[in-house]
């Protein structure tokens, strides 16, 4: 006769306990390899993605599709038609840009990955506006201007570059995105887009543009990340640069 | 499968008697927890699920709650460990009976009645074991989500954040499952809310627990 049932309820072999650290195992396997089967499946779970107009595979983690974070309750609902880049600040002519205005200045078109900050990174994607440096070239900053406070149109987010770092090539008003007009989701109709930067610097919905004699730190700076958030050389993270 | 009501109805005489299948302590501990994991899930999904995300917003406000109910969902458990009937229980969870096995295998045969299956089936121990071991690796990989200081690396953090999310859409199917299983079996769901299971329904879904050691109320 086995154990009687009450016996065996406290006796038997503790699988609970095998599961747990098993359990604990596989965790700790993970995430020491994680990241490598992650470079190893990003590639293809993306091309799923990109491939899937239901949109349920970009549920699956480690994919490399963009990642929506937002500060704000709701979206701003922006108004193509009325819509205003306002430049102003530590400047000789002060001026508010149109879409159209936008689209008059030279256009500039960049290829480039994005690359968050909490890791993700959606590669070569297609950006299309106007330079940051042509956009300043328009409003001739003031000789005390050394620095960009930059705000989305609802005033909840900010964000900050030197002047410096906002006449490099590579920082665009972006007004298109993955081939079309920016959508709502993505920040349209006008978005920054600063390419060798974590995404965070990347402001959507972009407001208004105030020249500044000093920076002063964005949202998510005030909240410990890097000011000066070069991909790769800040935030204690070693991601390829872009 | 819950017992119809004619099914009670031949038993008459102990047709009401009810048994004690968890003292108010241990219903504290598993509401607690039930509460911690939900906020723990709802958060979760609007942080991660793209347009939900769109839809809800507040991501510092989400971040807190969900790192708040993470840190706490151990307390409840730890808690726990004070009551004499929790730790009992527990001991249970962790021990395979001589069918346990068998009774994962034979999805027909663990009906019959020729397996024994003591307070816990296998499937609950197995589901147990699987929620503790998984809080234990979220709160692992979830410190190390949530740590921007660099004390671990890159490469670690990237590794936990793809076990966190895999671990979470498996961790909601056994979910999903445990409520589906508990919403189907009021008296099971009684035993949850009250303590209190039918005398009849204990010998029939637990059949060799200690049941006539267990506080009867007639």
């Amino acid at each position: 006769m086995p154990a009687t049932p009450v016996d065996a309820e406290v006796t038997g072999p503790p699988v609970g306990r095998r599961l747990v650290l098993g359990l604990l195992g596989l965790g700790a396997v993970g995430m020491v390899v994680g990241s490598r089967v992650q470079d190893a499946l990003g590639g293809a779970i993306s091309a799923v993605q990109r491939a899937d107009p239901t949109g349920v595979t970009a549920l699956v983690p480690g994919g490399s599709g963009f990642q929506f974070y937002s500060v704000t309750d709701q979206e701003p609902t922006i108004d193509a038609g009325t819509y205003r880049l306002n430049v102003g600040g530590l400047v000789e002519a002060p001026r508010s840009f149109t879409l159209q205005d936008l689209a008059a200045l030279p256009q500039t078109d960049l290829v480039r990955d994005f690359q968050c900050v909490t890791g993700w990174r959606v590669r070569a994607v297609p950006w299309s506006g106007v330079r940051l440096s042509d956009l300043l070239s328009q409003v001739s900053p003031s000789t005390g201007a050394t620095a960009l406070r930059l705000t989305s149109l609802d005033g909840a987010y900010t964000e900050s570059l030197t002047l410096e770092q906002a006449r490099r090539p590579d920082m665009l008003v972006a007004t298109k995105m993955l081939g079309a007009a920016v959508t709502p989701d993505h920040g349209g109709p006008v978005r920054l887009y600063a390419a060798p930067m974590y995404g965070y610097k990347s402001l959507k919905w972009l407001g208004g543009i105030e020249l500044v004699a000093a920076v002063q730190p964005g949202y998510w700076e005030r909240r410990g990340y890097d000011v000066d958030a070069w991909i790769g050389r800040s935030n204690g993270r070693a991601d390829a640069p872009v | 499968m819950p017992l119809s009501e004619n099914a009670v109805e031949p038993s008459t005489s102990d047709g009401d008697a009810r048994v004690l299948r968890f003292t108010r302590a241990q219903r504290a501990v598993h509401w607690t927890f039930a509460v911690l994991a939900f906020g723990c899930l709802f958060t979760a999904v609007a942080l991660y699920v793209g347009p939900i995300a769109t839809l809800v917003g507040r991501r510092a406000l989400l971040r807190s709650v969900h790192l708040t109910c993470g840190y706490l969902m151990l307390v409840p458990l730890l808690l726990g460990l004070l009551s004499r009937a929790f730790r009992a229980d527990v001991r249970r969870l962790n021990r395979f009976g001589p069918d346990d096995t068998r009774w994962l295998r034979s999805q027909p045969a663990r009906r019959s009645g020729r397996l024994s299956v003591g307070k816990f089936n296998a499937g609950q121990k197995v589901a147990a074991a699987f929620v503790l071991g998984s809080v234990l690796v979220f709160l692992a990989t979830g410190m190390a989500m949530a740590d921007l200081g660099g004390v671990w690396s890159l490469t670690v953090r990237t590794g936990s954040t793809l076990v966190h999310q895999w671990l979470a859409f498996a961790f909601g199917v056994v979910v999903v499952g445990h409520l589906r299983l508990a919403l189907r079996d009021r008296h099971a769901m009684s035993g949850a809310i009250t303590g209190w299971v039918p005398r009849s329904w204990a010998r029939s879904e637990h059949p060799d627990w200690a049941v006539d050691d267990a506080p009867v109320s007639g």
